[in-house]
């Protein structure tokens, strides 16, 4: 039988944070995003830092994944993510900050005391948040204008 | 002999303490609520966790990593996980026990130990162990952090070959009302718990990379998420002795109340009637 919807789990150490049938998915791979429709093949991956889409009818909806595993069965994802959030859950404003702060610690290539490694990866995770964030809120604010009278 | 104002005393100040006891109840009760969920939701990953390191140890023939490969144990590290406050009963108590019981078994090894915990800590110091990590004030808001920096400790030093075994003892959240007390080896990883019951489930793999690689970074973070169910189990079970160890406490102050209370009823009555045969034995010699 060829399995017409996926069941998308991601989990992270503190929660479950998603259980549900989507239509497809796009996952944060170490080298590259994998794009994954039911019936696809088994596959174990390493996951970077990026963001995890998925499509449920016409929603298209957005989470980050900060590095962790996925297992891909024909009609089944498991996300094993170190970090992740919801679009909705995003704090904009401290992962604004979160980007200067990193910008500002690289601006100083000179520095000894600036971690570079650190600073890199903080600027990864908050560029990704402002991303997430950004097209959560898009989704959001259409929702909105349908809602209105 | 006692005066009703001493025995009013008395009860005033049980009462003040029964007020605490039950107050601190109730903070067990809502925090027990909050680190049990915890626990519950930390459940997925662990269960999703062992399923992906099943399937991919399977596929390998012989696997070889360093956090599976069993020595000869003479140099033991023993995680002890208690408490940072007391007032929870034997909770802490159990673990330090259980504790140097451990050490008295394995008194031809080596033996160092790490705490989590404030009262294991102390309890450690005074007894002068080799103490080489300790962890504090961490069971309030266990965080994933905590974890993996406990585990990436535990890691280096049998990466390193400094030890040869990690046990923990810790309590297990079992039921509201009953914990119960582990020893638990950590490292190296048991196999026998990662091969999978039915094999007839594998499948086969496209691996991103070697199916070696990703063994080799699953587990350690296999020993994360084991590490932090620890945590979080203790700091559960915490919350539930203290709990059912402030319902005792009140319960007892009701009872020393009442007695108290009885008491202090029969030295006024007794008070009572040696005034009327004052009374009555003063008339009868005035008459």
């Amino acid at each position: 039988m060829i399995a017409t919807s996926i069941s998308l789990h991601v989990v992270t150490p503190e929660r479950q944070l998603l259980q549900e049938s989507v239509d497809s998915l796009q996952l944060p791979g170490q080298k590259g995003y994998l794009g994954i429709l039911p019936g696809h093949a088994a596959l174990i991956t390493e996951l970077g830092y990026g963001e995890l889409s998925y499509r449920k009818g016409k929603d298209l909806r957005h989470l980050t994944v900060m590095g962790g595993y996925a297992e891909v069965l024909a009609d089944r994802v498991i996300v094993l993510a170190e970090v992740s959030e919801r679009a909705e859950e995003i704090n904009v404003d401290r992962a604004r900050a979160a980007k200067e702060r990193a910008e500002k610690l690289m601006g100083k290539p000179g520095d000894k005391d600036v971690d570079w490694d650190v600073a890199m990866l903080a600027l990864r995770r908050a560029l990704i948040r402002l991303q997430v964030a950004a097209k959560g809120g898009a989704v959001a604010a259409a929702e909105d204008h349908h809602t209105a009278p | 002999m006692p005066t009703l104002i001493d025995f009013r005393r008395r009860i005033r100040s049980v009462k003040n303490t029964q007020q605490i006891t039950r107050a601190m109840k109730f903070v067990a009760a809502a925090k027990l609520r909050r680190s049990q969920e915890a626990v519950f939701a930390a459940r997925p990953y662990a269960r999703e966790m062992r399923h992906v390191l099943q399937s991919a140890i399977s596929r390998i023939e012989n696997p070889q990593h360093l956090l599976l490969a069993r020595r000869q144990e003479e140099r033991i590290l023993l995680w002890l996980v208690t408490g940072d406050k007391g007032l929870c009963g034997a909770f802490n108590t159990n673990v330090i026990r259980k504790g140097l019981e451990f050490a008295r078994e394995h008194a031809e090894q080596k033996l160092d130990v790490i705490a989590a915990g404030k009262k294991g800590r102390d309890a450690l110091r005074k007894r002068k162990a080799s103490l080489v990590a300790e962890y504090v004030n961490i069971s309030g808001k266990v965080e994933f952090s905590h974890a993996k920096e406990i585990s990436g400790k535990v890691i280096e030093a049998y990466s390193a070959g400094e030890i040869d075994a990690v046990y923990a003892i810790y309590n297990e959240f079992k039921s509201v009302l009953a914990q119960r007390l582990i020893v638990e080896k950590l490292l190296p990883i048991e196999q026998a718990e990662l091969r999978s019951p039915e094999p007839a489930a594998i499948v086969d793999y496209i691996y991103e990379q070697p199916a070696a690689e990703i063994l080799n970074s699953l587990l350690p973070r296999h020993v994360e998420a084991q590490v932090f169910r620890v945590l979080l189990e203790s700091a559960a079970a915490e919350h539930a002795a203290r709990m059912t160890a402030m319902d005792s406490a009140t319960n007892n102050a009701a009872e020393l109340i009442d007695s108290i209370t009885l008491h202090m009823n029969k030295v006024r009555q007794a008070s009572i009637t040696r005034e009327i045969i004052e009374i009555v034995s003063g008339a009868a010699s005035t008459a």
